[in-house]
């Protein structure tokens, strides 16, 4: 499924320092159920962000009406642990957030946000740190991610750190394209492997 | 040049490297479940690809599957809808389709090794993290998301960088008691629930060499919850055994073929690893977990650690502690117990109800705890029916369910209440993992027999030295 470009993203920030946010809290198993891809921002985080009865937390902060709109969300150490479920990066990308930073995360969860078109941002944990400490300090304070340059900045001082992408990755992110065209224009290539393979 | 295991096996699948950036990865086997294919296959249409090798891939349907009265209609619309999405899928691209009721039917990890289509030396995916159980032949498997399930249905590849190395020693003998979950949940303990991430993990040493094919399974199974995509272990004869004569197992000539190459797939003496770690079977116990993610266990006769002596955030660690209603220094033995689960990818095999039964064999379940017993599939199901272990169950006060994921996941009926303690052999503790506010500790077969015998949380050696 096609996903906008992603270049330069500046804006606020949900901050999650809670360590070890699994899969299953991003999205509930029992959420996993449809056969299209829509509206999986409906449940995302379902547990932490509302009550039993369906009221919303009032303190988690992606409930609170200072983040509201932001595009970026601070998360804490080995973010997106657990299942496979490509339904957690759906509900990220359908929740409205395009990049997601953190000092470290789980392989798979990060695999499926570069293929839903979710940059995960991995820093170290003192940036990380400080990100979430201007953002105590002012919720209202802005982010830059920067692909081309990749870099992520916080914007009232200026201090900046680079984070690693591939660069086939990254020529997917900044054009919107996805693996499965490139695999395609290899199918040749692939045929003939396949060919070749005893089992 | 000396090579591991993991690189023989990975090197011969990479179709070909992209220039800063990952590997063309060829996929030989391919396991679908009703959850996560039916938005790739919404995806294959909407581009107008098709399914360039339907002989590849195997659908079975387990995670959101009732476990009583399979015969029935499925009665919640969403689960009925995704089994249906799964079947018209693999009849309309020719891909072979194991539904409900069906003798083949099964948890997906369960069912690949018994049907011979795990091997050896092959590549294995799964929308489904799990998929590391079948390591356990010496295959790079791992799960993927549905984006990669979409590539693998339309051209048998994904894009993958190849991950960094680990290899898990283990040696000397285990005492009595202790099982293979023990030994991978005390590893994962040692390790963190992030402590690989980024590996690929070989597991090597005595232990695992004496361990069953069952006991493999479970421990390669739970390589993804320390973060390792996948964990491997070299096929010795002991594979070999249990592949031989299942039904999609090579035969004749291509037999003798695939066990000269399965023969060679062991890490060379002098190949080296990007890291490497020693552990000892004597210093494992039966182990139980007290927090909300596979990370957080001990011995069973341990105490809850205090925050400050483990890795990670306090407040994290604590956070989890309330979730879990414990607090640090408690003890686990004899905390009461509402429910006992007894299934999954990681302990659904016929060993699993074998060490179930050696304890509740002539004893009764507590009659305050609701236990689920789940096979893994119809053909465990058929084995303890055979070896008579059904007698068991029900004479303890036990009731033998039908195979599916179950309240692993609890995408279907059967999950645990809010606020109610369940001692359980499956994977994940994590917060609501068994049912919104459910509680889960994650143990071995044995530890949720005892448990299960005495409504309280026990360690299985008192009964078994009893």
């Amino acid at each position: 499924m096609a996903y906008d470009k992603f270049e330069v993203l500046t804006s606020t920030a949900y901050p999650l320092p809670t360590e070890n946010v699994d899969t299953d809290q991003i999205i509930p198993a029992r959420f996993l159920k449809a056969t299209e891809r829509k509206d999986f921002d409906i449940n995302f985080f379902r547990d932490w962000r509302f009550n039993a009865d369906g009221t919303p937390k009032a303190d988690f902060p992606l409930n609170k009406e200072i983040y509201a709109g932001s595009k970026i969300l601070v998360g804490g150490r080995n973010f997106g642990s657990g299942s496979s479920r490509e339904h957690a990066a759906w509900s990220v990308y359908d929740f409205g957030l395009r990049c997601v930073i953190s000092s470290e995360f789980a392989d798979i969860f990060k695999n499926n946000c570069l293929n839903v078109g979710v940059l995960p941002v991995q820093v170290s944990a003192a940036f990380a740190d400080s990100l979430f400490a201007a953002i105590e300090a002012d919720p209202k304070t802005e982010i830059k991610v920067d692909l081309p340059n990749q870099t992520v900045t916080l914007v009232a001082t200026g201090a900046s750190e680079s984070f690693v992408i591939n660069g086939y990755k990254k020529e997917n992110m900044l054009n919107g394209f996805d693996d499965i065209d490139y695999l395609k224009n290899i199918e040749g290539e692939i045929t003939e492997f396949a060919a070749k393979r005893p089992f | 040049m000396a090579t591991t295991l993991f690189d023989k096996v990975w090197d011969s699948h990479v179709v070909r490297h992209v220039e800063d950036g990952p590997d063309v990865f060829f996929i030989d086997r391919h396991f679908i479940h009703e959850v996560t294919s039916p938005v790739a296959f919404l995806g294959l249409e909407s581009r107008g690809n098709s399914v360039v090798y339907p002989e590849r891939t195997f659908a079975t349907a387990d995670h959101n599957t009732p476990t009583i009265n399979q015969h029935l209609p499925v009665a919640d619309v969403l689960s009925a809808n995704q089994l249906d999405a799964l079947e018209r899928n693999a009849k309309k691209h020719g891909i072979s389709h194991w539904g409900l009721g069906d003798i083949n039917n099964g948890i997906v990890h369960v069912v690949g090794p018994e049907n011979g289509i795990t091997l050896p030396g092959a590549t294995i995916v799964c929308g489904d993290s799990h998929t590391s159980t079948h390591g356990a032949f010496g295959a790079i498997a791992f799960g993927i998301g549905t984006s990669e399930v979409e590539m693998v249905l339309s051209t048998q590849c994904i894009m993958q960088p190849k991950p960094k190395k680990m290899r898990i020693n283990v040696n000397g003998k285990l005492g009595a008691g202790v099982t293979p979950k023990d030994v991978a949940l005390y590893i994962i303990s040692k390790q963190t629930t992030s402590g690989a991430t980024g590996y690929f993990v070989e597991y090597a040493g005595d232990v695992f060499e004496d361990m069953t094919m069952e006991g493999r399974m479970t421990v390669c199974n739970l390589s993804i919850e320390m973060g390792a995509r996948g964990g491997m272990i070299a096929p010795d004869q002991k594979t070999f055994d249990y592949i031989a004569g299942r039904a999609q197992t090579p035969k004749g000539a291509d037999w003798d073929r695939a066990m000269e190459y399965w023969k060679t797939l062991k890490t060379d003496e002098d190949a080296t690893f990007d890291v490497e770690f020693n552990y000892d079977a004597a210093d494992i116990e039966p182990m139980i977990t007290y927090g909300t993610n596979p990370g957080m266990g001990m011995g069973v006769t341990k105490s809850i650690p205090n925050a400050e002596a483990v890795e990670g955030g306090v407040e994290t660690y604590r956070k989890s502690l309330g979730y879990m209603d414990f607090n640090e220094g408690d003890s686990m033995i004899g905390k009461q117990i509402d429910f006992v689960f007894l299934g999954s990818c990681t302990n659904g095999r016929i060993e699993d109800f074998r060490a179930f039964c050696s304890i509740v064999k002539g004893r009764k379940k507590a009659e305050h705890v609701t236990a689920w017993l789940v096979p893994g599939s119809h053909k465990v199901v058929d084995q303890i029916k055979e070896e008579g272990l059904d007698k068991i169950i029900t004479e303890a006060g036990f009731v033998l369910r039908e195979p599916g994921c179950s309240a692993c996941l609890a995408m279907n009926d059967d999950k645990i209440p809010a606020g109610k303690l369940s001692v359980s052999t499956s994977n994940r503790n994590f917060e609501g993992r068994q049912g919104p506010g459910s509680r889960t500790l994650l143990a071995s077969p044995l530890v949720a027999a005892a448990s299960a015998v005495e409504g309280v949380v026990t360690d299985p050696r008192t009964i078994l030295n009893a």
